[in-house]
């Protein structure tokens, strides 16, 4: 009995060093992509390519789905928008939804999982490859050549992308309420425009998707980088930075959420 | 043996430390004949002791190889002389400076003079052939592209593989991708390569050619070149000095001749490829009869 509570003990424990070992690397990881950043500014081709690889090549999927979760959101929105009568509010519903949450969260979420992974794998790979290592020991510090780079790369990306997300999503809602169900095009824009706060929301929204550019991106880089040189341990490794990036990118939504949009 | 002799472009040993200090780096006490020294190293991985008690010295313009089994923490030295690994005790010196004792820049700078070919290539998969030459170029030198292209094309000519400079790395053989990533290595004509086992896997033909390549590029560059390997009769064609490393600690050195007429039970095991000896060809196991459950029988 009380061996097996030892043996339990013990593994929570190990748990428990383990987690806190991990979160000590990650952070000292951070600070050291952060710290080597000069070269990803010296040299902007680095980022500019990086912004392509996490950028450009997820624009079709953050496209697609902003214009589809507009589509939805213009239904949904009408359909209960009428109840009350006020189905003109429709154009300052599907905005404000969509630059305060959807836009940021959803595409940090698409981001995650189309970029992300790409990162986890890569860096991965190139670890597992030796590839950093030679890097390192043709005295090219991998940090600032290649982590860097990427890192600034997810971080302008995110916004960019959150805002075609958006944008796209704004379009759907009108295709759906203007178009089709023949809602006022003159009040679903001006309405739209009266509601819309450029500094409370359309600004909120952009500092939220940068916030979450920066966690999954390290997050990303760091499973990578942190990965068992194995094809199994890069699989887990693409796995969990999904995962947490998923979790991470919710849990800060709600924080930001909560300081930026109390009282308003 | 082929010629070894230094040849007479070759700087001096007295002339490259003056460099040394030219390039605005950390002399120390380290004899300047040797371009590698290795003091009573010592390194732990956790707590499990990987190396006890090493010291090598290794000449200028000298070919020598590490030689041991498979985790006897031969890779582990070459880490620890290009700084990728830090010792837990002991010094190790590489021309002039102490490897623990520079800064990050320090470091990086003595590493610009330093050519390492790792055991499967680790070409960039993402660039060419060419690309993956041309990358210390680019990144280290502010050359124009022509010169580059030139310096790239020599060489990858050196390696006899010009004609594949447009190939990406997964169209090549594993003898063709260590030779890509040998021009690699010496494309800023570092002072000291190591190699970490430059012949596993690969065919005889390949195995020679790579072979070769090493004793030739070290004279022709007036380099010193520490090859890690357990290939015996390639190895002993090639090098100066052998050092053989058991379970962390040196148990033997000497020139390849030398080390061939050896009575001493592990590097006659070794040369001569014996299945038994002092290293058993058992696991530590229990008893064979218990395991087969016959004892209690019995």
């Amino acid at each position: 009995m009380i061996a097996a509570l030892d043996r339990g003990l013990r593994q929570v424990g190990h748990i428990v060093i383990d987690a806190i070992w991990k979160l000590g690397a990650a952070s000292r990881f951070s600070w050291l992509v952060l710290a080597r950043s000069s070269e990803s500014v010296r040299r902007p081709q680095l980022t500019l390519n990086e912004i392509f690889f996490t950028g450009a090549l997820s624009l079709i999927i953050i496209i697609v789905s902003g214009l589809f979760v507009g589509l939805v959101l213009g239904l949904q929105g009408y359909e209960t928008l009428k109840r009350y009568g006020s189905a003109e509010a429709l154009g300052t519903l599907v905005a404000l939804a969509l630059v305060r949450e959807l836009g940021p969260v959803v595409s940090a979420l698409l981001f995650a999982s189309r970029a992300g992974s790409a990162i986890t794998a890569k860096i991965g790979i190139m670890k597992a490859t030796e590839q950093l290592s030679a890097m390192e020991m043709m005295a090219v510090d991998p940090f600032a050549r290649v982590l860097s780079p990427i890192f600034w790369g997810g971080v302008i990306s995110m916004p960019l992308l959150a805002a075609i997300f958006s944008a796209l999503g704004v379009f759907g809602g009108y295709l759906i309420g203007v178009v089709i169900i023949g809602v006022d095009s003159g009040a679903f824009w001006s309405q739209m425009q009266a509601n819309v706060d450029l500094r409370e929301d359309i600004l909120n929204g952009i500092i939220k998707s940068a916030v979450f550019g920066v966690a999954v991106t390290l997050i990303a880089l760091f499973e990578g980088y942190d990965a068992p040189p194995t094809a199994e341990g890069v699989s887990y490794a693409v796995t969990r930075t999904v995962v947490t990036s998923a979790l991470a990118v919710l849990a800060l939504d709600f924080v930001l959420t909560s300081f930026m949009f109390t009282g308003v | 043996m082929q010629a070894n002799a230094p040849s007479s472009s070759r700087p001096s040993p007295s002339n490259r430390v003056q460099s040394a200090a030219f390039l605005g780096l950390k002399p120390c006490a380290v004899s300047a004949e040797n371009l590698v020294e290795l003091r009573d190293v010592e390194f732990r991985y956790d707590e499990r002791p990987v190396l006890t008690g090493i010291n090598m010295a290794i000449g200028r313009g000298k070919v020598v190889a590490i030689m041991g089994l498979s985790g006897s923490g031969k890779t582990t030295i070459l880490r620890l002389i290009g700084g990728q690994l830090s010792s837990n005790k002991g010094s190790i010196g590489v021309d002039g400076q102490l490897i623990h004792a520079l800064s990050h820049r320090e470091l990086y700078a003595l590493r610009r003079r330093m050519g390492m070919l790792f055991q499967f290539g680790a070409l960039f998969t993402d660039y060419s052939v060419f690309d993956n030459v041309a990358f210390p170029l680019r990144e280290h030198t502010r050359l124009p592209e022509p010169l580059i292209r030139d310096l790239v094309l020599m060489k990858l000519n050196a390696v006899g593989l010009r004609g594949a400079a447009d190939l990406k790395p997964e169209a090549l053989s594993g003898g063709m991708a260590r030779r890509v990533a040998l021009a690699r290595a010496i494309a800023l004509d570092p002072m000291l390569i190591m190699y970490d086992e430059p012949f596993t896997g690969l065919d005889p033909i390949s195995t020679g050619v790579i072979a070769n390549l090493i004793r030739r590029l070290n004279d022709a560059l007036g380099a010193t070149s520490i090859i890690v390997t357990h290939d015996v009769e390639e190895s002993f064609k090639i090098v100066d000095y052998v050092y053989f490393v058991s379970a962390g600690v040196i148990v033997a050195e000497g020139t390849p001749a030398s080390l061939r007429a050896s009575n001493e039970p592990f590097v006659h095991q070794f040369v001569h490829g014996d299945t038994d000896g002092p290293v058993p060809f058992h696991y530590p196991a229990p008893a064979y009869a218990r395991d087969l459950g016959l004892e209690h029988h019995a």
